[in-house]
C-alpha cells in the first residue's frame, strides 16, 4: 500500500511526522489534507519547511484528495496522509474505498474533549464517527510513534492505560 | 557565584520552545554554567495541538518580552509556531536547532537582535563535532 499510514494528528506536519514515522517508514510523500491549509500558501509554505527536501508534500482540499487519491496509492513510493481532525478523515473515508486502517496520531485536550489516552481527546460527535468508521469496516488505532503498541478503538474508547 | 550577582545584561530575551522537557533541560543548563538562565522562558509543545501551541507561544512571547524564539527540531511544531507569530511581528527572530552553545553565546553576549540571533546560530553550528575513535580521535 503505497498510504503506509493515514493518520489523523492535529498538529499536521511536525517531529513524530517527519521524522518518527518518516524515517522507519522510508516515506518519499505526505499528503495534507486540509481545505485551510489547501487554501493558503503561506500555510504552505510554513508545513513545506518542515518537511526534508527529499520528502515531497502535496496539499489538498478534502475534494481534491478525494480526486487523485487512487493516483497517491498507485505511486511507487511510500507515502502518508494527515489530517488534522477525525471530521476530514471521516469525509475522505466515505469518499473513497481506498483507506482501509486509520491511526489517531495526536488530537490534543480542547474544551468538550474527554481524555482518552495521553494523546488522544475526543468529544461525543469525534466518538461517534470513529464508531461508523469501524462499523464500516476499517481498522481504527491509536499510535503515536512507531514504537508505541497499537490501541485498538474498542480500548480508545474505553480510556484504556496506555 | 549566584546570578542576582551578577551584573545586569543588556540585550534581548528569549523563548526557548521545544519538545517535552527539553527547553526546561537545556535553559536549567544555561543557568548552570552561567547563571544567566532568566534570558529565557521555556515552552514545551506537550499536550498542545497547534492552535494552543499558538497561543502559548504568543503569550509566552509577550510576557517575557521576548524578541527571538529558539526551537528544537526545524521540522517541529514549534517551529512552525515560531514562524506563524513572526509574521505577525516584525522584528521576531526565529532559530531552530537550538543547543546549549548556541543559548549560551546568546544569554552571555547580547546585542541587537538580528546580530545576537545570527551569532549564536553561528556558535551552534559550531558547537557539533563528531569525535570517531577509529580515525584516532580527531573532530570531523
Amino acid at each position: 500500500m503505497p498510504i503506509e499510514l493515514y493518520r489523523i494528528d492535529d498538529r499536521l506536519v511536525h517531529g513524530q511526522v517527519v521524522v518518527g514515522w518518516g524515517q522507519p517508514l522510508q516515506l518519499g510523500f505526505i499528503v495534507l489534507v486540509d481545505d485551510a491549509v489547501a487554501a493558503s500558501e503561506w500555510e504552505q509554505e510554513l508545513y513545506r519547511m518542515g518537511v526534508p527536501p527529499e520528502m515531497e508534500v502535496r496539499f489538498e482540499s478534502v475534494a481534491s484528495a478525494l480526486e487523485h487519491l487512487a493516483e497517491y496509492e498507485a505511486r511507487a513510493d511510500r507515502g502518508l496522509l494527515l489530517t488534522a481532525d477525525v471530521e476530514t478523515m471521516r469525509k475522505l473515508v466515505e469518499g473513497s474505498r481506498l483507506i482501509r486502517a486509520v491511526n489517531l496520531g495526536g488530537v490534543h485536550h480542547r474544551p468538550g474533549r474527554a481524555a482518552r489516552l495521553r494523546y488522544v481527546f475526543l468529544a461525543p460527535e469525534e466518538e461517534r464517527a470513529l464508531r461508523a468508521l469501524a462499523d464500516r469496516g476499517i481498522v481504527v488505532t491509536a499510535q503515536d510513534v512507531p514504537g508505541a503498541t497499537p490501541v485498538s478503538l474498542a480500548r480508545v474508547l474505553a480510556g484504556a492505560p496506555e | 557565584m549566584p546570578s542576582s550577582a551578577e551584573a545586569p545584561r543588556e540585550g534581548p530575551r528569549a523563548v526557548v520552545a521545544g519538545h517535552g522537557g527539553f527547553a526546561a533541560g537545556v535553559i536549567s543548563a544555561v543557568e548552570l554554567i552561567s547563571g544567566r538562565g532568566e534570558v529565557f522562558r521555556g515552552l514545551s509543545n506537550a499536550g498542545l495541538d497547534s492552535a494552543a501551541l499558538d497561543a502559548a507561544l504568543r503569550e509566552a512571547v509577550a510576557a517575557h518580552r521576548a524578541r527571538v524564539v529558539f526551537t528544537d527540531l526545524p521540522a517541529g511544531s514549534c517551529t512552525i509556531a515560531a514562524r506563524r507569530l513572526a509574521r505577525e511581528h516584525a522584528g521576531l527572530a526565529v532559530v531552530t536547532g537550538a543547543n546549549l552553545s548556541m543559548l549560551l553565546d546568546f544569554a552571555l553576549k547580547g546585542g541587537d537582535v538580528p546580530t545576537a540571533a545570527r551569532r549564536a546560530a553561528e556558535r551552534g553550528r559550531e558547537a557539533i563535532v563528531a569525535f570517531t575513535a577509529a580515525e584516532g580521535g580527531g573532530a570531523h
